[in-house]
């Protein structure tokens, strides 16, 4: 306010209309005030547990922050320090977009794949595929198998039936051989991704009335791509938007999947972003440093998020 | 719903083929998603030798239920007994979901189907929100927490859950999607409060929506261990005293197979249910189309 009132005072008419602005607005925040009681138990909740812990983080982005002594600034110092100064962090960004790249695209795709392709079943079977199918990304810590799976010795199940066949004649080194190790966290990563957004499309796909086909096909639809790409996809957009959301959030940020197959990676070969920042986070104690990379994780991600809004508005 | 589905088959003549390769795609699909989960399953079932057996076995040839037998003994064994951490997964979890639910679909009623100063920049700030790694809001979280005075009460699991972000998107998006105006226009006619549009209209038409959302929120709090804010072993959840024996080393590998088991087992019951749910309403919701 301060800063604005001396800009205004030049012309009366200015002026006026500011604090006419004002007065409207303070009018219609009165109007709308049960509005206001619907968000307000979330929103303060939100406020206080996301908004502000996130405006801190930024803050101390600019910080150097050991955790023990007190915050202190050092302006874009650590931004120029993940770019200038640390190759390991050059090389997570790169493993980031490659694995992003992949599996947001591919899992949000699959999502939508097999989400359309259970609808068109009988409701039994139906239930029992979205089962089968989002089991593995809600069962807790499942996902410890596939080292049992991938185990580099005779004994992981995928060397010993290998070996068994004649195909290899020594066990590999799956997640300690850098050729391998980025392929196979992919192929873990997707089998969890069939998560929040493959039951957000089944939930949106069974709430588009069934009048829409009946009225399409005697309109003249006459196959299921016709009926997908002029009923369905205009139908499901704010799902596929949504869902667009979750596989970008996801693909940038999974690490799971990643640490548990891959603690300590061989040649940095599937060193995240998110795992660097939690290296510094939690094992070195450079609470600004790592705050930095999240921001930069967060520019990253939400630029894509525009790109992929752009590209969603042109379906159907 | 049966009778609307073949019909539907019928009147958009499905080619044959594509039955054919949807099948197929499902089948290729199911079995990669499925396999991994049953050699989990057969590996909870599987007597010690069986499990450093060369070459390893696919599927239990003497299932036993040794591997959760020697669970329970490790768990009796422990001064805190199993159903107090029980008790305190039960606690957190139902009241985190709930809050979370009726909270975050409240909220989300007013982002989707009111006009008010500051909406839009609500709805972005929260999605912007969600891409924001949670890693670096450890330390923030942590202060706050301790100033809030919660440290080592349920609170400091239960009342952040209720903030989730990502239920209040979700239910904005199905409510923006599902609930025609017309009919929350008609109700006010008809002299609902907002509160009666909330409650009595929205929710129902968009039960899909806070089943999904109830079981997000189940999943990510029956994941919780808290050992940051939990330090008192009698307040700490079942997930953390479960890994703890886990992590005993290989000699409790049969007991680690069966604590994959059982920590699997509880969300995907849940699930179950809530689907057979999701399926129930979505036979009736058709009434309140258009």
């Amino acid at each position: 306010m301060s800063t604005v009132a001396p800009t205004v005072a030049k012309t009366g008419v200015e002026r006026r209309t500011f604090r006419e602005k004002m007065s409207d607005l303070w009018a219609s925040i009165k109007a709308h005030r049960i509005s206001y009681l619907f968000v307000a138990p979330f929103g303060i909740l939100f406020c206080t547990f996301t908004v502000i812990p996130i405006l801190v983080a930024i803050g101390l982005s600019f910080t150097y922050f050991n955790m023990v002594q007190p915050p202190e600034w050092v302006g874009w110092e650590n931004y120029l320090r993940l770019f200038l100064a640390d190759d390991v962090f050059l090389i997570a960004v790169k493993n980031t977009l490659l694995f992003a790249i992949i599996t947001g695209p591919v899992s949000y795709f699959l999502c939508f794949l097999f989400a359309w392709l259970i609808n068109e079943l009988k409701p039994k079977l139906r239930a029992f595929l979205t089962l089968l199918f989002y089991a593995p990304s809600i069962s807790a810590n499942a996902y410890l198998i596939w080292t049992l799976l991938f185990s580099g010795d005779t004994y992981g199940y995928i060397n010993a039936t290998l070996l068994y066949w004649g195909i290899i004649d020594r066990p590999i080194q799956w997640l300690v051989d850098p050729t391998w190790m980025m392929p196979i966290v992919i192929l873990v990563t997707l089998w969890m991704s069939l998560g929040v957004s493959f039951l957000t499309f089944i939930a949106g796909l069974q709430g588009i009335d069934n009048m829409y086909y009946e009225a399409a096909a005697i309109d003249g639809v006459r196959n299921r791509w016709q009926e997908l790409w002029f009923i369905t996809l205009p139908m499901m957009r704010q799902y596929l938007m949504f869902g667009a959301i979750i596989a970008i959030t996801q693909s940038f940020a999974a690490t799971q999947s990643i640490q548990v197959l891959t603690p300590t990676p061989t040649d940095w070969a599937t060193w995240t972003i998110v795992q660097h920042m939690q290296d510094y986070a939690t094992a070195r104690y450079e609470m600004g440093y790592a705050s930095a990379m999240a921001v930069f994780l967060f520019v990253v991600m939400v630029g894509t998020q525009r790109l992929v809004q752009r590209l969603l508005r042109k379906i159907g | 719903m049966q009778l609307d589905l073949s019909l539907r088959h019928k009147r958009l003549n499905r080619s044959t083929g594509g039955d054919v390769v949807i099948f197929t795609i499902l089948a290729l699909g199911a079995a990669f998603m499925a396999l991994p989960m049953v050699y989990t399953v057969s590996n909870a079932f599987k007597p010690l030798n069986e499990l450093f057996l060369f070459p390893p076995q696919f599927f239990v040839r003497h299932p036993t239920l040794d591997n959760f037998n020697d669970l329970f003994v490790l768990m009796a064994k422990s001064w805190v007994p199993i159903s107090r951490y029980f008790f305190n997964s039960l606690l957190i979890v139902v009241l985190g979901t709930a809050g979370n639910v009726f909270f975050g679909s409240m909220c989300a009623y007013a982002l989707s189907k009111h006009e008010f100063p500051g909406k839009v920049a609500f709805n972005q700030l929260i999605m912007l929100s969600l891409m924001f790694s949670g890693v670096v809001l450890m330390i923030p979280h942590y202060l706050l927490i301790s100033y809030l005075g919660w440290m080592n009460t349920y609170w400091a699991i239960i009342v952040p859950a209720w903030a989730m972000t990502l239920g209040v998107y979700l239910m904005r998006n199905f409510i923006d999607a599902m609930v025609h105006d017309t009919l929350l226009e008609a109700a006010r006619i008809d002299g609902a409060s907002e509160f009666d549009c909330y409650w009595r209209i929205v929710m129902p038409i968009v039960k899909p929506a806070w089943l999904t959302l109830i079981i997000l929120a189940f999943q990510q709090l029956w994941g919780t261990q808290g050992e940051l804010y939990l330090y008192a072993e009698q307040l700490k959840p079942l997930p953390y005293a479960l890994n703890q024996i886990v992590g005993g080393g290989v000699g409790r590998a049969g007991a680690a197979a069966a604590v994959t088991v059982i920590l699997m087992i509880v969300p995907i019951t849940v699930f179950v249910i809530n689907q057979s749910q999701i399926v129930q309403t979505m036979g009736t919701s058709g009434i309140t189309g258009e």
